[in-house]
């Protein structure tokens, strides 16, 4: 099925064929993303970026893959500053906005807001997170770093570390790996475990999940190490329990020292001392590129949905 | 002697076979506060059934149940029938049927939903299991289970 025209609220939304497909053509796109190759498939072609919370890197990035299609952006990236600060909708919002563009991005702090939006617009709805639902792009980027260092999405065995409940990256990836058919190792403190409905769906699609809250044990034999920030607010007054939290789940050399020689670690960054800077310089570091990624993995996306419509084969 | 422990209605809706102890989940959904001055309302519970064992009803006079309101029956007390009574005569019985969606029924449990929010919309669920029953908000993907808690 063609990708033509359609919105990306969840990662469920595309099948894993559609997902194969994307990641294929994000290869194809590197050149293009990197700027050595140029091609206007988005010429004439207006997007807006309706992000209603702060964002750099997937506002950026976004940007970046319309201007190198050769589409031209509107933006929104301070709510503030629209009607809504008068009271006006959501819903009103992205309607009229739908009639300025031919597609909306949008970010958006309360869940389910893209749903709303895809409803609302006349235009194909890209869901660039909404609050701690869907993140359905920063998964594309993730997968497509995984598949640039092994070839593969199948067979990886993925440890999801960090804050596993509020994480809305984590839900979208472990939901798409189990799809791919890769093993997950779940490593958090007790307070962030992954919330039983996630579990519960993991486990309908026979995905082959294990839990491990010692991060040196999770580590051993993984190929992936991906990491997420633990946010100090969610420990309300706890300031000990999070320091002690922070500090039990830090990334350094020390700690990779165990790992497989190919281990990879990834975060959706920013960080916030997950990840030493030390790791940086070994080959494990592959969140820069991931970053890089995510450039090629949106061109890919918005070509398929607004590009030339692809001819029947 | 036959003893009616309720009187028959002339017009009006029974809705029978409510699974033991719901009549008052029943009653909430119809709206008992806002009904006809006309309409009388006798609630039985703990009824003697074939079916069920015990059962309560409900019968309302003068009214006939909306599509919604038949739908939130169906949510929360799935064995319930619906008789629409027409000067004394049963003219249609009906058992209650889950719809695959089921709008303006339940506010999402999660309050941080854009269906929570001051937006032109209704709340909307999708049935993601019927035995037992869960739902999931068409908007955040939350799942419900418990939806006593968290109707309209």
């Amino acid at each position: 099925m063609s990708l033509h025209g359609r919105d990306v609220v969840s990662i469920r939304d595309l099948t894993r064929a559609e997902i194969e497909e994307i990641l294929a053509a994000s290869r194809r796109m590197i050149p293009y993303a990197e700027g050595t190759k140029v091609a206007h498939p988005l010429a004439n072609k207006v997007v807006a970026m309706a992000f209603f919370e702060p964002s750099t890197r997937t506002r950026l990035s976004f940007e970046a893959a319309v201007h190198r299609l050769g589409g031209d952006c509107l933006t929104i990236a301070d709510a503030g500053a629209t009607s809504m600060r008068k009271g006006e909708s959501l819903y009103d919002t992205i309607r009229m906005l739908s009639s300025y563009a031919d597609a909306i991005v949008i970010r958006h702090p309360h869940e389910g807001a893209a749903r709303l939006a895809a409803r609302a617009s006349e235009r194909p709805v890209l869901n660039a997170g909404d609050g701690a639902g869907q993140h359905p792009t920063q998964t594309l980027l993730d997968l497509a770093t995984m598949h640039e260092a092994f070839g593969t999405l199948s067979g990886l065995r993925v440890v999801l570390l960090g804050d596993l409940k509020f994480g809305r990256t984590v839900h979208s990836l472990a939901f798409a790996l189990a799809e791919f058919g890769s093993e997950i190792v779940l490593s958090s403190p007790p307070s962030l475990r992954l919330p039983d409905e996630h579990r519960d769906d993991l486990r309908r699609l026979g995905a082959q999940v294990t839990e491990e809250p010692d991060l040196d044990r999770a580590i051993r034999d993984a190929d992936v190490l991906y990491v997420t920030r633990i946010q100090k607010e969610r420990f309300g007054d706890d300031d000990a329990e999070y320091r002690r939290v922070a500090g039990t789940y830090r990334i350094d050399n020390r700690v990779l020292a165990e790992a497989k020689p190919r281990l990879i670690v990834l975060h959706p960054l920013p960080r916030a001392g997950e990840v030493a800077p030390e790791v940086d310089h070994t080959p494990h570091a592959a969140y820069f590129r991931q970053a890089f990624l995510a450039v090629p993995v949106r061109m890919a996306l918005l070509e398929a949905i607004l590009g030339p419509k692809p001819r029947r084969r | 002697m036959r003893e009616l422990k309720i009187t028959p209605i002339k017009n009006g809706t029974v809705i029978d076979h409510i699974g033991n102890g719901l009549a008052l989940e029943v009653l909430r959904i119809i709206g008992v506060g806002s009904l006809d001055k006309d309409s009388t309302v006798s609630v039985a519970i703990h009824v003697r059934s074939g079916k069920l064992g015990w059962k309560d009803i409900v019968k309302v006079e003068n009214m006939e149940l909306s599509p919604r309101k038949v739908n939130a029956i169906a949510l929360l007390a799935p064995t319930a029938t619906i008789s629409i009574i027409r000067d004394f005569k049963v003219r249609e019985k009906r058992t209650v049927d889950l719809p695959d969606r089921i709008v303006g029924v339940l506010r999402c449990p999660n309050p941080n939903c854009i269906s929570n929010q001051p937006e032109p919309l209704e709340s909307e669920f999708e049935v993601a299991e019927r035995r037992p029953i869960v739902l999931k908000c068409a908007f955040c993907e939350r799942r419900v289970e418990d939806f006593r808690r968290h109707l309209a």
